[in-house]
């Protein structure tokens, strides 16, 4: 196999901000409008944002130090757990009060930094798990097959074509707990598409994911922006942040503390030093004397 | 100093449930003052290596040699007295108790060595050094590798093992974590790690292993690795090249 | 030692209405525990109220046999919706707990002498089988049948009624099981956070699954009361806990299990029960008498039960992949 070439770089969406790109800076299209969240755990302000917005049909990233907030952030956005402050408004709709499962319906969907798939079903039945138009699911109409076969042939096609997609198709009848790492993120993925979202909220996409792998998931997630969803992720891989990322936004104690495009963003000195190091395009073999450059 | 390598590791053969193996005749050698890195895929069998080095998990058949003496299926308590020094990916500090304790806890078997050692590993995490009785849960992610790190080091082990010392980590803490890990190597203590973050192990290992389905696929050193296409196109990536 | 009469005993028990209403009981814990993942220890106050349903429904309302079902069933419901509404939401070990309480107060509010009147309290209710026995389309004297499995029209009726109740709740939980809602209960056993995250309402499909499965454990209640009367001393935690062994020994996650394993408890329990003495009157059993000796199967059923789930959670038919106490 011959050397492989490098990734080329995708095209930044550009000109999502109004104004200086400072945190809580509007955007010109926000899919999600965060205001005056807060939430304490113990004694710990955990969350602290005073505004944010999302900007539609780009891929934001959100990246910080651990203990930022940034899982909680998404668990408050997300319905999994209640905010003592705050409101936030998704595709125009307000989200505080709702539970976490009509946030989903209504075009929210996440993962999780855990992978949560389904172990003990195949592959397929997870994803066909995903679907929201099945009738079959409602307890009366699961009585009586012939109400719910046709539905369930469309959404097995569905699922499949997805599958194929990420190249899972010869496993929909293995159970998900036969599957790697990194398949079954790929799994929770593609699971996720099938409620057609139009936001989606990945935690940690690459975390324990072999880096060549990466290269595929990132495929996925641009193509996400290409079929016109939003993506925000949260992620400590910088390289992957730089390469698709249209937005970044820092996250430290609870706060954001900066905004903008990946490179600007990166070269904060703030930013540096609370999060990225200053050794991140340097080799550490050089940096602890073991090799002479 | 004689050529007996401190770990060596023969057609090894191991796994959890019965009937499936994890490690299918995976081999590898340690030499004294090496930093030896493991990466490879997920499910490829890394942290399982390290396991059967520290009796975590049943080796069913291969050897496993500690300075040329057979220590294959030997307990962990009995492996911590012959010098074996084992850092896992979670649960790694005992939270109740206070960074002194825990480094006490390190070295149960010969509480004699306690005074020296701690100096030794002090010198090392320099940081922790007026923050002894903190209690160990109210550290962050990367003040606990480093604890837990001290704890393995107070047995002085013949050779240290280090099972994704960055998972979790933020870039900085991670780029600190591998320095410091090539620091205590420096000091003259044979180190294995297994990582997921390939890229960095590779730039600060001797040697390293690539593990794919439970055997070594490729080994060199750590640059020759770095380099090699191969490696590259299936384990690396191209990106932060 | 007479065989003859030990292994007759024991056939026949395999068609009896306790066995049935074991196999109901069973099947609506199948539900709870083996496709919801609900832990329910108060199985037998679901028998309870199906049972005591039934019969005051009969004697204090005047009710025919099979409207008096259907009260069983809505009290039932009523008493799922009452334990669900505040354990659901929490987690699992809590709703084990609360269901062992609400088990003990249903027995002793039956059992109170405040309610003697309606209850029949520590004595219980007989005398309300007039319609039931109505109702048989069977008639004939004396006992028919072969061998050990002989009855009469009475005892048979009861049978039948039993039958088409298994029957009908086996093709119920069949049909659900193989469905898309099976499908997302079976995802919620295993983590509610991803099938809150794909957009089901997680709490109102546990309340419907603790809801089928107590209308099953009501309706195991009435058949065991069915044959003859109805006493608050048969619904105390050692029932549930039987019910859990059955379920246990048959498979917990299958359809069948739960039936088989109601079966072989009840051969197990009449051969213990016939055996035991005759083993104690030869004197193989030590100095015990005859009656310590039937007593003695209670034992080895307890013991039956920790090693069931130890060395072999997923039962006969269970696949062991699917459901495991060992990590």
């Amino acid at each position: 196999m011959s050397s492989k070439e490098p990734l080329s770089t995708p095209e930044k969406t550009t000109g999502l901000h109004i104004g200086e790109a400072l945190p809580g800076v509007k955007k010109v299209d926000p899919i999600l409008i965060v205001d005056k969240v807060s939430k304490d755990f113990g004694g710990l302000r955990a969350v602290d944002v005073d505004h944010l917005e999302i900007p539609r049909n780009a891929i934001t990233a959100l990246i910080g130090p651990n203990g930022a907030g940034k899982t909680t952030l998404f668990n408050l956005l997300t319905g999994f757990d209640k905010p003592d402050t705050g409101t936030w408004e998704f595709d125009g709709s307000k989200l505080a009060g709702i539970p976490a499962f009509k946030v989903a319906q209504l075009g929210e969907v996440r993962t999780f930094q855990l992978t949560k798939a389904l172990s003990l079903l195949t592959v397929l039945e997870n994803m066909k798990l995903g679907a929201k138009e099945q009738k079959g699911e409602k307890l009366l109409y699961s009585l009586v097959p012939a109400l719910w076969k046709k539905q369930e042939k469309l959404i097995e096609q569905k699922a499949l074509e997805i599958l194929s997609r990420f190249k899972l198709a010869e496993k929909k009848d293995d159970f998900a707990a036969s599957l790697s790492g990194g398949q079954r993120k790929l799994l929770e993925m593609a699971r996720a598409l099938m409620i057609d979202p139009t936001l989606v909220m990945l935690d940690e996409p690459m975390a324990g994911v072999n880096p060549a792998l990466t290269e595929s998931l990132l495929e996925h997630i641009l193509n996400l922006k290409d079929q016109g969803l939003t993506v925000l992720f949260i992620e400590h891989d910088m390289h992957m942040v730089r390469h698709i990322a249209d937005w970044v936004v820092v996250m430290a104690e609870g706060k954001v503390v900066a905004e903008g495009p990946p490179d600007k963003v990166m070269k904060e000195q703030a930013v540096v030093d609370a999060y990225l190091g200053s050794h991140q395009d340097v080799d550490l073999g050089v940096v602890t004397g073991r090799i002479k450059k | 100093m004689n050529d007996t390598p401190v770990v060596q590791i023969t057609d090894l053969v191991a796994g959890y449930l019965p009937g499936v193996n994890i490690l299918n005749g995976a081999n590898l050698v340690a030499n004294q003052g090496e930093l030896i890195g493991i990466i490879g895929p997920n499910g490829a069998g890394k942290s399982t290596l390290l396991k059967s080095i520290f009796g975590q998990v049943k080796v069913r058949s291969g050897l496993v040699k500690l300075n040329g003496e057979d220590i294959t299926n030997l307990k962990a308590e009995k492996l911590v007295s012959r010098g074996v020094g084992y850092v896992p990916q979670n649960n790694n500090v005992f939270p109740s108790l206070t960074i002194e304790e825990n480094f006490q806890m390190g070295v149960y078997q010969k509480p004699a060595l306690f005074a020296e050692r701690l100096e030794f590993v002090i010198s090392l995490f320099v940081e922790l050094k007026d923050r002894l009785k903190q209690r160990a849960g109210s550290l962050s992610g990367g003040e606990r590798q480093m604890v837990a790190m001290g704890r393995a080091l107070m047995m002085d082990p013949k050779v240290l093992l280090l099972d994704e010392p960055s998972a979790g980590l933020s870039p900085v803490r991670q780029d600190e974590a591998f320095i410091r890990v090539s620091e205590i190597n420096k000091a003259g203590v044979t180190t294995i790690m297994v990582e997921q973050n390939a890229r960095r192990c590779l730039q600060i290992a001797d040697r390293g292993y690539v593990l794919d389905q439970g055997k070594d696929a490729y080994t060199g050193t750590g640059r020759e690795l770095l380099n090699d296409p191969k490696v590259i196109g299936l384990y690396l990536g191209t990106l932060g090249a | 030692m007479d065989w003859l009469i030990i292994l007759s005993n024991t056939a026949g028990s395999m068609l009896s209405p306790i066995t049935m209403a074991f196999a109901l009981a069973a099947l609506g814990l199948a539900v709870h525990f083996g496709f919801a993942g609900l832990l329910n220890f108060g199985v037998a106050g679901f028998m309870a109220i199906g049972a005591y349903g039934y019969v005051i429904s009969i004697l204090t309302f005047g009710f025919p046999w099979w409207a008096a079902i259907l009260v069983s069933i809505g009290a039932s419901i009523i008493f799922a919706i009452i334990l669900g509404i505040p354990t659901l939401r929490l987690r699992g070990d809590y709703l084990a707990i609360v269901t062992i309480a609400a088990a003990e107060i249903v027995r002793l509010l039956f059992l109170t002498t405040a309610f003697t009147p309606v209850t029949g309290s520590a004595l219980g209710l007989s005398g309300y089988h007039n319609s039931f026995r109505g109702a048989n389309p069977f008639e004939w004297d004396g006992k028919r049948g072969f061998g050990p499995w002989t009855y009469t029209a009475t005892e048979f009726w009861v049978l039948v009624i039993g039958l088409i109740m298994i029957t009908v709740s086996l093709l119920f939980v069949w049909r659900l099981v193989k469905s898309p809602w099976g499908r997302v209960i079976k995802g919620i056993r295993e983590d509610e956070d991803a099938v809150r995250a794909l957009g089901k309402n997680v709490f109102a499909y546990k309340m419907q699954a603790l809801i089928i499965g107590g209308i099953l454990g009501a309706l195991g209640g009435v058949m065991m009361v069915l044959p003859s009367s109805v006493l608050p001393a048969s619904f105390v935690t050692a029932l549930t806990f039987f019910v859990w062994t059955a379920l246990l020994l048959g498979g917990a996650a299958t359809v069948f299990g739960p039936v088989l394993g109601a079966v072989l408890f009840w051969i197990l329990q009449a051969f213990l029960a016939n055996l035991l003495p005759a083993l104690s009157d030869i004197g193989l059993l030590g100095g015990i008498n005859n009656q310590q000796a039937a007593i003695m199967r209670f034992i080895l059923i307890g013991a039956g039960l920790m090693l069931l789930v130890i060395y072999r959670p997923q039962g006969i038919l269970g696949d062991k992949k699917e459901l495991t106490f060992v990590k």
